[in-house]
């Protein structure tokens, strides 16, 4: 079986790769994918930990990782949602242009 | 209530008791309503003023019926309703109103008396314009004084009384823009306020000492026997008991609102006003308070007396008396203003009254009192009369002759005057005076009184005929010609002039019903009343001095009155003592010499006090807190305001300085939020090493 590193590895991995594509990226639709990559490194996490811990035939690891995915889904339909809004009242998807908010 | 703890069982009060005090209550309403009402609304506030008097009247006559039922029954009719106004400690101000004969026969007298003056002033003040004021007035005077004829309290009687203080201060001020009438309204209200210094006092120690104000209250009354007994035990200075001091007291603000002399000084100058209200208030009424208040008290002041005897408080009430009868007849003799002789004639004929308390007991002077209302008040309207009918002329010495042309208003002056003289047999004065004259024959201290009473008596006779004779008889001296008044003035008088002939059938020594009502005794017709030793000599010496005044007068005036700028016969005879007599005196003058000129010293001293010291205190205290104000001003714009002033601008900088963090990138702060993580991790880690 992979050790645990492994698993961890490629989480740090994604959630790196995720995290870049979300500093970088300008258009808001791509920053939004970048956020699910942390997402889902977080639950490789999850899933990692509950699978090499002292109590893996308890299900706690899946259902945190269930739980999350629905929370992710839940927060992208939201994310997408005031994209497509913000599309609507300025003809962009680019963030830099949003800078209203400033104080 | 106090009933609740006294011992004897509370005796019922009638219905009409209960109900009394609606007799003062009505006129006082409606008083309140004609001042609502406006100037041009004359019909109704003189049928107001009117209606509720006449209420009043029929409420009287009912109560004066049932005291008189009471009597023929022979059960001591005195009905007292009382009940608690304030609660203090354990002392209790109790008010209350009494029924008995006293207060029945002055209700009757004072509502019938005033309704006519109230019909005749619809006469009189027609021409003015503040007709509607002076309604309203007189209906809160009517008020007021059937409030201190029923009160049982002498706090009651008291509010009466300052209320009718009040109201006569207001009627003699009514023509307020005659100087002379406002300043007359000033010295009778000043002046009578003497008297009710001495009147609170009296009262305040009453209250002190009984611990009630209730003149009657089934035994626990402050001048019922109990009550009396324990004011005799103590003794006051002078050799005066308790019950004797306090009685000297409420005198001498029966003495102020009285005009006894030293304090008549008001009366006289009263007659500024209007003529209704000198009848009305300074002639029937008002001035009867004083002699009424006395009688109610007459308990008090006769307390300690043995049988036939006298007490030193009655002593001082007959003297002073007796001396304002004579010496208000004497300057009365040498007036020349119609309603001022009247007046003078009003201060003298009080003095009687109170001479007759004094001698007498309560049944005579006030059978006095009752008497003179009636005649008094038919002689001031006949006055007005006289006054209204020769154009506001008030000079005697301006008239003349008006027998002619006024016939109504002569017959019925004609007969008052006779009353007031004290004519034989057909007029009530000579009955209520004689009955003054044989208590003071009879009287234990001294017979002096009785002298100076029967030597007023021939003044009076006098002075009346003098006035009647440059009034009505001789030639017309007048610039205009005179005309009779209208009815509504004349039936006023020509009813008072058969009630001055007629009441003097109820006190005469054969029936004296009056006295007997009032003492509650039976009556009985009785004509060997005449046959008591001495009786006669008394009331044939009365009528010898009467008709030697009568016939002085007419021999001296008749009808060859001199012209207003000629001597009169006695002015040629002795010019000083007249000269002494026309200014009245010199009360007036000696008053200013010394009480006017020690208040006028003492307001200067006061003033210059008030000015130097005080001023000076109040100015140094103001000046301490205007330095420490500019002391405070100073802080407040330096420390306080500097130091708040300097946070604002902290705290607007700062946040300038954290606005900037705020710049609306979203990748901007993605990126903090990243850095932030990884600092939290390299924290954790570097944190938890081994």
């Amino acid at each position: 079986m992979t050790p645990l590193t492994g698993y961890l590895l490629v989480a740090a991995l994604l959630f790196a790769i995720g995290l870049a594509g979300a500093l970088t990226r300008r258009n808001a639709i791509l920053v939004l994918i970048g956020i699910e990559l942390m997402l889902n490194a977080a639950n490789l996490n999850l899933i990692a930990f509950w699978r090499y811990g002292p109590h893996p035939e308890a299900l706690t690891g899946m259902m945190f990782a269930i739980f999350s995915i629905a929370v992710a889904a839940a927060e992208a339909a939201v994310g997408l949602g005031l994209v497509i809004s913000i599309h609507r009242h300025a003809h962009t998807t680019d963030l830099d242009a949003m800078n209203r908010m400033k104080g | 209530m106090q009933e609740t703890i006294s011992f004897t069982p509370q005796l019922a009060a009638s219905l009409i008791a209960e109900i009394l005090w609606l007799i003062p209550a009505v006129p006082i309403v409606a008083s309140g309503v004609i001042a609502l009402l406006k100037q041009p609304k004359r019909q109704a506030s003189a049928a107001l003023a009117i209606g509720s008097l006449g209420f009043s009247l029929l409420l009287s006559l009912i109560a004066f019926g049932h005291v008189l039922a009471g009597w023929a029954h022979k059960v001591d009719v005195r009905e007292v309703v009382n009940f608690t106004w304030l609660q203090f400690g354990t002392s209790n101000v109790d008010l209350g109103w009494v029924l008995d004969p006293l207060s029945a026969v002055m209700l009757v007298m004072v509502t019938f008396v005033g309704l006519l003056i109230f019909i005749y002033s619809v006469g009189y003040m027609a021409h003015d314009e503040n007709f509607t004021r002076f309604f309203c007035f007189l209906s809160l005077f009517a008020g007021g004084m059937l409030t201190v004829v029923i009160a049982n309290s002498i706090l009651l009687l008291f509010m009466g009384w300052e209320l009718v203080g009040l109201t006569s201060y207001l009627l003699i001020g009514f023509w307020y823009q005659k100087p002379s009438a406002a300043a007359a309204a000033k010295k009778a209200f000043l002046t009578t306020r003497v008297g009710d210094v001495f009147f609170l006092l009296g009262i305040v120690w009453l209250f002190a000492q009984t611990g009630t104000l209730l003149f009657y209250s089934h035994g626990a009354g402050s001048i019922e026997s109990g009550a009396l007994n324990a004011l005799l035990a103590q003794h006051s200075a002078l050799g005066l008991t308790a019950a004797g001091a306090i009685g000297l007291l409420i005198f001498a603000g029966a003495a102020g609102k009285s005009g006894q002399f030293p304090l008549h000084v008001w009366l006289p100058d009263a007659m500024e006003g209007p003529t209704p209200v000198s009848a009305l208030i300074h002639a029937a009424t008002m001035v009867a308070a004083g002699v009424y208040l006395v009688a109610r008290v007459y308990p008090l002041m006769h307390a300690g007396a043995l049988t036939g005897g006298t007490t030193t408080a009655l002593t001082v009430v007959t003297w002073v008396g007796a001396f304002t009868a004579v010496f208000a007849a004497l300057i009365a003799v040498a007036q020349s203003d119609i309603k001022r002789i009247l007046a003078y004639s009003t201060v003298s004929q009080l003095g009687y009254m109170m001479a007759g308390l004094g001698m007498g007991g309560v049944a005579v002077g006030m059978f006095h009192l009752i008497t003179h209302a009636f005649f008094k008040a038919l002689l001031f309207m006949g006055a007005g009369s006289v006054i209204h009918g020769s154009h506001d002329e008030q000079d005697i010495r301006r008239m003349g002759g008006l027998r002619g042309s006024m016939p109504v208003t002569f017959a019925t002056y004609g007969i008052g005057m006779l009353a007031l003289c004290g004519f034989p047999l057909f007029f009530s004065g000579f009955w209520s005076k004689d009955g003054i004259l044989e208590a003071a024959k009879h009287w234990s201290v001294a017979r002096t009184p009785f002298y100076m009473l029967v030597f007023g008596a021939l003044l009076t006779a006098f002075y009346m005929t003098r006035q009647v004779s440059y009034v009505f008889f001789g030639e017309s001296r007048a610039a205009s010609h005179a005309h009779e008044s209208p009815r509504v003035m004349t039936v006023p008088l020509a009813i008072l002039a058969f009630f001055a002939m007629a009441l003097g059938l109820i006190g005469t020594p054969a029936w004296p019903w009056f006295r007997s009502f009032l003492d509650g005794r039976a009556a009985v017709l009785d004509l060997h009343g005449f046959d008591e030793p001495g009786l006669f000599a008394l009331m044939v010496t009365s009528t010898v001095v009467v008709f030697i005044g009568l016939g002085l007068g007419l021999w001296l005036y008749g009808s060859k009155s001199p012209a207003p700028e000629q001597p009169e016969v006695l002015e040629r005879l002795a010019p000083a003592p007249w000269r002494w007599l026309r200014d009245r005196l010199y009360v007036d003058e000696f008053y200013g010499v010394t009480v006017i000129a020690f208040y006028g010293w003492w307001a200067r001293v006061a003033d210059w006090l008030d000015r130097r010291v005080w001023g000076g205190a109040v100015a140094g205290v103001a000046w301490a807190f205007r330095g420490w104000a500019q002391f405070n001003r100073f802080l407040d714009t330096n420390v306080v305001d500097g130091s708040f002033d300097k946070g604002c601008e902290e705290l607007a900088s700062g946040g300038g300085l954290l606005s900037r963090m705020q710049n609306g990138r979203v990748q901007t702060y993605l990126r903090i939020l990243a850095v932030s993580v990884v600092a939290l991790a390299a924290i954790l880690i570097w944190s938890t090493r081994p």
